[in-house]
């Protein structure tokens, strides 16, 4: 067993429920998530992908655990050539109750050795996390261009 | 955000930061290795830095593995850096990091 190449934790003023909702309903992910919508039926093996604005889906995978609201998990890995290197891999979601806080903890592992997916998810998490954690606290979204956030070389 | 900035404000826990994103996810006796420093003392600062959520451990069969958490550093830079500072900020970084690189 390979360990968790990323994890990531950030503390929500939130419920269980609403941020449960804000991690599957596309319309939620759409305001945090770089105009992404999240397309699934949410069944354990159902296909999984992100779709843009544009309907062009950017990147794709299976549901692997559906636990609402504790533990959600999915596979997806970009489908574009600059990835063809790349597998996809596990991205587990961990929401639990602290008080008026929800602790959400993300971990990313199974990447493919040398891919190019591991770098590029590396810049991308923390922003759409901290996008989300604004939007459930504030109603407003950290408007992030998508530029800005590439990856080096 | 007052427990960031104490945890950062020591060069000691910046420099576990350092070796956590050169590599992520080590245990307690691989970040000791070749520090000047105690195992207590690095088990002192660890803890420093998990209360301020900058390092998150989990679980992964016997071991207890030690993460980089950036995010609340990331909510630090949204707070003053402003949508259209950030492509200036990301060239003037770059740049720097050119010009010093050639000096090596």
């Amino acid at each position: 067993m390979s360990k968790p190449e990323f994890v990531y934790v950030t503390y929500i003023e939130t419920t269980p429920e609403k941020l449960w909702e804000a991690l599957t309903a596309g319309d939620f992910t759409e305001r945090y998530w770089f105009g992404v919508r999240l397309r699934s039926d949410w069944k354990v093996g159902s296909s999984f992908e992100m779709v843009h604005g544009d309907g062009s889906v950017s990147d794709a995978g299976k549901v692997v655990e559906y636990d609402p609201p504790k533990r959600l998990a999915y596979t997806f890995v970009n489908l574009s050539e600059t990835y063809r290197n790349d597998i996809p891999a596990l991205a587990t979601f961990d929401l639990e109750p602290h008080g008026k806080l929800v602790k959400l903890t993300l971990t990313h592992e199974g990447f493919a050795e040398g891919g190019k997916m591991l770098p590029a998810i590396s810049q991308g998490w923390p922003a759409i996390l901290s996008s989300l954690k604004s939007m459930l606290e504030t109603g407003q979204p950290l408007e992030i261009p998508r530029a800005a956030i590439k990856p080096e070389g | 955000m007052d427990e960031v900035f104490k945890a950062l404000a020591d060069a000691s826990r910046r420099s576990l930061l350092d070796r956590l994103h050169a590599r992520n996810g080590q245990t307690l006796n691989e970040l000791c290795e070749g520090l000047a420093m105690t195992r207590q003392a690095v088990t002192k600062h660890l803890a420093i830095l998990e209360q301020a959520n900058l390092v998150t451990t989990i679980r992964h069969g016997r071991e207890k593995l030690h993460y980089l958490n950036p995010l609340p550093i990331h909510q630090i830079g949204e707070r003053w850096i402003r949508k259209f500072e950030r492509g200036k900020l990301a060239a003037l970084g770059e740049l720097k990091r050119q010009l010093e690189k050639r000096d090596e």
